[in-house]
């Protein structure tokens, strides 16, 4: 438990009534929030507080709140799920806070991800990339062989899952001055090049995720590894190493 | 009305799943190009469906309220899932793992579906690992199993804290996979608001596009629901924020029976209630039960002394403790099953020995472990006569590689550390074993309406077992569902395109637009939100973990005045024809506030207590059992399947009663 007391704050939050309109920085005020509050239930007190006023609440993007759906998705005080390490939004802590503080919160930005209201953007290029190829292409009948019959070792089974841990948040995009999404198709191209079911489909895999998230319009990787300071899942920067790897040796034959 | 015809098959249990496929319809390929499917829902039910479905041919329309297929809560599941693989050699087979689920549901499952259940749960684990699904694994490169609470074998696998996140990644990518090629159409962002039948046979359903605020109509020749749990009935819950019961809920508004709605799993180790702001809850896995002790003070002083900040936890001696668990239950100890886990710490808490500032915690204890394991790491390496402070170290090294990812997630939200102080927990509502009547072919009493996932009855009784949910889930959407729709789906091969602006669609619609347009126009004074946290109060207060005569009544009133309430005075902001975050909450609460009702009459109806439905009025009175629950096999040894009739009050019961042929009916006992 937290020992600090309850605290005011004021809140500038980006205000945009869809697609099409233009958005703005719009001033707030909410009291008493209790320092052991996540950061959306801090949210959720502002939005009682306007539906008593009869305004309309904040819209923002949110679902499982314990950090593994990837819905929620806060640009705070100039970082991607705030000021906390290795935590989404909605993990996020008031005690990182203190009384008296402005907190700016604003959508994530890049071209791929248009803002549809207040802070909620549209994700779904991130869809794409997975549909182009995003899969091992074999059919759900259960008539495989048995799951034991390919021993794989622990180590690229434990690294394959640490690349699947990518909960497709966006924050690595949101973090990046280029707005390249590299961190979260590097995840995915690796988890699949690293077990064996996903060899066979390796090269056409790398090739068309990497298309599809250009045609997306993400920018290019100038290394900055911003992505991966801002990642709650602390996805690693070897992942863009792995995929560029098999993107070149995809590209050579 | 229909008959509850469960359609279950005759003959051997072992042979029955095998004998119904060969026995159904089929739809030859080139036929399966059209007809159309219309799946509610992208979780491992409804994902691992869409899948299958549009993989043998059928054109599939999928729905999710998030933003992509991945979202749905299943992600969140942390454990694992069941499988009788018997890799581990130690004694595992279909039939024990039909008999376990059977005999942890409190017998009251049907035999047939559970024993199918078992037959291909271990064909789901060749398909995820096949489509690159990272299981745990040992050195040897095969892979490992865990154990959990209510068996004595291990036949559990995962992906470390993370299994539902694997499994629907994988779901996804076969979904993906299928989107690609254009034979899933997936609308994200649409809540599916009504069903629309046409000649008594589900055809359609009627979504609200919700970013546009849009009204669309969507025509198919069977509707699949894979909805999910309700528990956010309870407001609180370890639930997704947006979980909820409406695609059910409409079903069962138009013909669907509504099977066992109290039935209610509460989840005795999650992070307790902070205070008012507190918007979910947070589960701890069950696992932790291996190596934590649960306790409270026996004295009232000290639980005072441990509210105010005066004393800690750690200051307590052995005999200052009481270890309820330990003490009521010598046999099982911290690991009886969960219902019984959660009542005893609920006993505990409303004698007042709760011991945070709300009341409602016990501690979970991890010293004695940490001195075990830091004892027995000492002699491994070698460390003779280690220290204390040594011992504590190696303890909590061991301890970090078991679980800490959880003790991590349980830092950043407590702010407390666990390794040296306990952990505070408190039961909380986590899945619902209720949910929409099916038979063997998963067929709601609406022909053409299937229900999957745990948004139908099915396989778990009164109560349902860790790691099984996963297993349910996946095995309705790609191993049970695909065969069985076509049975149906046999005799529409010349219905052609069903038309969307037919007499039926033209009236769903309108009904769905005059009860959005009545939501915004009301303008009252209360949140959606305060509603919501009412609704939960009574539900937790009177049909929670412990359910009485008198309660329940009044909460049927409570529920439905508040019901009243709300369509005279709710409040929402903002328009009806775009993104309305507030208008979403609305129109799912107000089915919650309907579900509620049912829910506790469900609850008095059922005069025994069996699996999560705990009656006080029945009680073993005498005996070794004394104050546990009583079942009463001989009048409620049926599923409770509710007929809509114009207010959730009047709905009338329908009875299947249950048979069992292949196990023998006994009272559990954890003395
Ligand atoms: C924290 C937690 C941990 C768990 N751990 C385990 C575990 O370790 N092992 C285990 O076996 N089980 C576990 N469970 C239970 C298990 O995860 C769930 O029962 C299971 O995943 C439910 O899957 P589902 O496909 O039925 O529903 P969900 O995954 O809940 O999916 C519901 C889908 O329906 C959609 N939907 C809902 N309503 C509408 C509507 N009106 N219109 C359109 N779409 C709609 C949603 O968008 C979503 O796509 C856990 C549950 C929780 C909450
Ligand atoms: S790589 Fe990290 S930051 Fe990027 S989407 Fe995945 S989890 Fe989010
Ligand atoms: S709401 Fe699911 S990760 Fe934050």
């Amino acid at each position: 438990m937290s020992e600090k007391r309850d605290m005011d704050l004021t809140l500038k939050i980006w205000r945009q009534k869809d697609a099409k309109s233009a958005g703005k920085l719009e001033t707030f005020q909410v009291k008493n929030i209790s320092p052991d509050s996540s950061f959306l239930e801090m949210m959720d007190v502002l939005n009682e507080d306007l539906v008593a006023q009869n305004q309309e609440p904040v819209a923002f993007d949110h679902d499982c709140r314990e950090g593994i759906c990837g819905t929620c998705s806060l640009h705070i005080q100039g970082e991607a799920h705030g000021p906390d390490r290795a935590v989404t939004t909605c993990q996020l802590h008031m005690r990182k806070f203190k009384h008296g503080e402005t907190i700016h919160i604003e959508p994530w930005r890049a071209k791929a991800f248009p803002v549809i209201k207040d802070l909620i953007v549209d994700r779904s290029a991130f869809d794409r990339i997975q549909q182009a190829g995003g899969f091992v292409s074999i059919p759900t009948s259960g008539n495989t062989q048995d799951a034991n019959a390919i021993p794989i070792p622990k180590d690229d089974a434990d690294t394959a899952f640490d690349s699947a841990t990518c909960i497709g948040c966006g924050a690595c995009v949101a973090s990046c001055k280029n707005a390249s999404a590299m961190l979260f198709v590097a995840a995915k191209v690796s988890q699949f090049a690293l077990l064996p079911q996903g060899k066979v489909e390796a090269k056409r895999r790398v090739l068309h995720m990497v298309k599809q998230m250009d045609e997306e319009g993400f920018g290019n990787c100038t290394n900055t590894g911003a992505c991966e300071v801002e990642c709650p899942k602390e996805i690693s920067l070897e992942n863009i190493a792995r995929m560029n790897r098999e993107y070149l040796n995809a590209s050579i034959k | 009305m229909a008959k509850l015809d469960s359609k279950a098959p005759t003959g051997p249990i072992k042979e029955q799943w095998t004998k119904h496929k060969n026995d159904i319809q089929l739809v030859n390929p080139a036929n399966k190009r059209n007809i159309d499917i219309i799946v509610i829902g992208t979780g491992l039910a409804g994902g691992s469906a869409a899948a299958s479905l549009a993989e043998m041919g059928y054109n599939v329309k999928a729905f999710a309220y998030q933003d992509s297929p991945r979202r749905a809560h299943s992600i969140a599941a942390q454990g694992g899932i069941n499988a009788s693989k018997n890799y581990q050699n130690d004694g595992d087979s279909n039939y024990r793992l039909f008999y376990d689920t059977v005999k942890g549901g409190d017998y009251r499952s049907r035999e047939s579906n559970v024993y199918r259940l078992a037959e291909v749960s271990g064909n789901i684990i060749d398909q995820c690992v096949a489509q690159g699904v990272p299981f745990a694994r040992d050195y040897g490169g095969l892979l490992d199993n865990r154990s959990f609470g209510g068996v004595l074998v291990s036949r559990t696998f995962y992906a470390k804290g993370q299994t539902g996140q694997q499994l629907l990644l994988g779901a996804y990518s076969a979904m993906n996979r299928q989107i690609a090629k254009g034979k899933i159409q997936m609308y994200n962002r649409h809540e599916m608001l009504e069903l629309v039948i046409v000649d008594g046979k589900a055809r359609g359903i009627i979504a609200r596009n919700l970013i546009t605020g849009e009204i669309e109509r969507h025509s198919a020749h069977a509707v699949v629901i894979g909805s999910g749990g309700y528990g956010n009935v309870f407001y609180l819950s370890t639930n997704a924020m947006g979980s909820n019961v409406t695609a059910a809920w409409r079903a069962h508004k138009k013909g669907a029976y509504f099977a066992n709605p109290c039935y209610t799993q509460i989840h005795p180790t999650c992070i307790p209630r902070s205070g008012d702001h507190q918007s979910k809850l947070t589960l701890m896995s069950e696992s932790l039960r291996n190596d934590g002790r649960i306790w409270v003070p026996k004295s009232m002083e000290d639980v005072e002394a441990i509210r105010s900040g005066k004393k800690k936890p750690i200051d307590l001696s052995e005999e200052e403790r009481d270890y309820y668990l330990e003490r009521r239950y010598p046999a099982f100890g911290n690991l009886v099953p969960r219902d019984v886990a959660s009542r005893a710490a609920k006993e505990r808490c409303d004698a007042g020995y709760g011991v945070n500032a709300t009341g409602e915690a016990v501690f979970l204890d991890f010293k004695s472990a940490i001195q075990r394991y830091g004892k027995e790491k000492a002699l491994v390496d070698g460390v003779h006569n280690p220290s204390p402070e040594k011992i504590i170290e190696f303890g909590a090294g061991v301890i970090k590689d078991k679980y800490g990812n959880l003790f991590q997630m349980y830092n950043k939200i407590v702010d407390t550390d666990p390794y040296t102080t306990p952990m505070m927990i408190y039961p909380a509502v986590h899945y619902t074993m209720g949910g929409l009547w099916v038979d063997y072919n998963l067929m709601t009493t609406i022909p053409g309406c299937y229900c999957i996932g745990e948004a139908n009855f099915s396989d778990h009784g009164a109560n349902r077992l860790g790691a099984s949910a996963l297993m349910q889930g996946l095995a309705d959407g790609y191993f049970v569902l695909p065969y069985t729709i076509g049975d149906y789906l046999a005799d529409e091969i010349r219905t052609g395109v069903i038309p969307t602006d037919s007499p039926a669609f033209d009236e769903a619609e309108k009904s769905v637009k005059d009860r959005l347009e009545k939501l915004m126009s009301i303008n009252g004074s209360r949140s959606v939100d305060t509603f919501h946290k009412e609704l939960g109060k009574y539900m937790w207060n009177l049909a929670g973990m412990a359910r009485n005569e008198a309660g329940l009544k009044e909460a049927m009133v409570n529920i439905k005045k508040l019901r009243e309430e709300f369509w005279q005075d709710v409040r929402i902001p903002g328009d009806l024809n775009s993104m309305n975050t507030e208008l979403e909450k609305a129109t799912r609460v107000a089915d919650m506030l309907e579900l509620g009702e049912l829910f506790a009459k469900d609850a008095l109806e059922r005069r025994e207590s069996c699996g999560g439905h705990f009656r006080e009025e029945s009680v073993e009175q005498d005996g070794p059992q004394k104050g546990e629950a009583l079942r009463d096999d001989v009048n409620f040894k049926f599923v409770s399947a509710w007929e809509y009739k114009g207010e959730p009050g009047d709905a009338v019961l329908h009875k299947e009663e249950l048979e069992f042929k292949d196990i023998e009916l006994k009272t559990r006992s954890y003395k």
